[in-house]
């Protein structure tokens, strides 16, 4: 008989639950929106609701974390080191990214006397907020990656599923704004070629994470990964080259933003919260007894 | 220099958890916590199969993952090679609990006592409420290992210096001391003995030591 706990067998980790997980969504998809957002700034797309959104979710996935730490009124030690932990560097990245978001939302309302208006095209701003975003969505995934105790999250395929997902649900959350205001055309083709990368990155992610990570992880992936690829990726894919020959495609493309999104977001739930298995014990030998 | 590490003999180990009573009465960790604890592995494949004790817990890397990833410099590697954790700092975000390749890590969000909702007069001693909402660990009983040193003791060699589980194991399967004294008693068991670490792999160097034996 083994003691529950002591055979050494992989177990799911329990310092990350779900509010982690939630970081991982809002910070991801937000950022995301905000790259597609500035790139959508010169065919005359408003910045003001992609803007908006975006703020609310990384702020939402940060507010996450802070109900996760065990210490939420010490919070702002988490900027002590930036030498070495993703961590840190992601919260010192998410000020600026709000802010230049922030400023940028603001810039984009020309009913507000802002005296800066005149002198500080909204364009720049927005691209600002973009670049630092992809900087967060980044250190978002060195902290998986550094998180050695868990075979499927330092798997370093996984780097760039996360920031290719977390622009792919940024495209995704375009489009279904796109039902209040038409996106340009492009964006249709960027989600297209966006999923198929996508798609391409979660393949070489779970092909590799094959290798190292426990079964339960690799079952858990699979799982998932069946639906993703049929509803995230398939099913989007046929609706957004059929909106390519729509004269209106915005509910359509709505439909397939959605899907973007919702998969994408639930690819790392199922990361984050049921494929963390530790990697267990083991020893490479067999000691003799009693000598 | 000094490096202090464990070395775990597992041709002596006989899985009798009293290195993690040790711990536990010394350090008053709540229920579930066992900053040391011993394995109960099955090795081999049928019919050689053979039960081995695997006593771990942190491995004082010298190259530790925790102390990369914490965002508050709460964790850090000491001079002597002890990583320890300033329980002040922490914020218990747990990025170094799915850092530790080991499993070392605790965190516990209330404190709980081991018998019903009133502390042993052992927990109402020693059970400290700064450690509620951070993560926890071994730090090879730093504080009784500095207490000696300041005593002019030798670590490993005097009890009044040397962690708890070590003393107390029934077995003489644990052994602690200064890897880089090689007139101490890890230096020789090591010198005299096979020996590997958990995970090497990971390339965290690792402080503790298994010793083992071939088949005779």
């Amino acid at each position: 008989m083994t003691i529950a706990g002591l055979d050494g067998a992989p177990r799911l980790q329990r310092a990350w639950d779900s509010r982690a997980a939630l970081n991982f969504i809002g910070g991801g998809a937000g950022t995301g929106l905000l790259l597609a957002a500035a790139a959508a700034l010169p065919a005359g797309w408003p910045y003001f609701p992609a803007g908006i959104l975006a703020i609310a979710l990384i702020g939402f996935g940060l507010s996450m974390v802070w109900l996760e730490i065990g210490r939420p009124l010490r919070a702002l030690n988490v900027f002590f080191h930036p030498q070495t932990s993703w961590m840190t560097r992601e919260a010192l990245v998410a000020l600026p990214v709000l802010t230049l978001a922030g400023l940028a939302v603001l810039l984009d309302q020309p009913f507000l006397p802002l005296p800066m208006q005149a002198h500080v095209p909204v364009g720049i701003v927005a691209w600002a907020a973009a670049v630092l975003g992809l900087a967060f969505l980044y250190c978002q995934a060195r902290i998986l990656h550094a998180s050695r105790g868990v075979p499927a999250w330092r798997e370093p395929a996984l780097q760039s599923f996360i920031v290719v997902t977390g622009v792919t649900e940024g495209l995704g959350l375009l489009l279904v704004l796109g039902l209040a205001v038409a996106p340009p055309a492009w964006t249709l083709t960027a989600s297209i070629v966006a999923l198929a990368a996508r798609a391409g990155a979660w393949e070489r992610y779970r092909q590799r994470v094959k290798l190292t990570a426990p079964a339960p992880a690799i079952a858990a992936l699979n799982q998932a990964s069946i639906w993703v690829h049929l509803l995230g990726h398939l099913l989007p894919a046929i609706i957004l080259m059929g909106t390519l020959m729509m004269p209106s495609p915005a509910v359509a493309a709505a439909v397939a933003g959605v899907a973007l999104f919702v998969t994408g977001a639930w690819l790392k739930f199922v990361v984050v919260t049921r494929a963390a298995f530790t990697q267990g014990f083991s020893i490479p030998v067999v000691p003799v007894r009693g000598r | 220099m000094t490096r202090y590490v464990m070395v775990a003999d597992l041709r002596r180990c006989v899985g009798c958890q009293t290195c993690t009573a040790a711990c536990k009465q010394a350090n008053a960790t709540p229920p579930g916590v066992q900053w040391r604890r011993v394995l109960d592995l099955e090795v081999g494949e049928y019919p050689a199969v053979r039960r081995v004790f695997v006593p771990t817990g942190c491995q004082h890397c010298s190259d530790p993952p925790c102390e990369w990833v914490c965002p508050t410099t709460a964790t850090r590697k000491r001079a002597d090679g002890i990583v320890d954790i300033r329980y002040d700092l922490c914020i218990g975000c747990g990025a170094c609990m799915v850092a530790c390749p080991y499993e070392a890590r605790y965190k516990v969000e209330k404190r709980e006592f081991a018998f019903g909702d009133e502390p042993t007069a052992d927990e109402a001693l020693r059970a400290d409420e700064s450690l509620v909402g951070v993560a926890t660990k071994c730090n090879f009983c730093a504080d009784v290992v500095d207490a000696g040193v300041a005593r002019g003791l030798k670590p490993g060699e005097h009890p009044e210096a040397t962690p708890a589980c070590v003393n107390l194991c029934i077995s003489g399967a644990l052994a602690f001391g200064d890897i880089d004294d090689p007139q101490s008693r890890v230096s020789k068991l090591l010198a005299e003995n096979k020996h590997f670490r958990m995970h090497e792999e990971q390339g965290t160097n690792p402080g503790f030591y298994y010793l083992w034996d071939e088949h005779p």
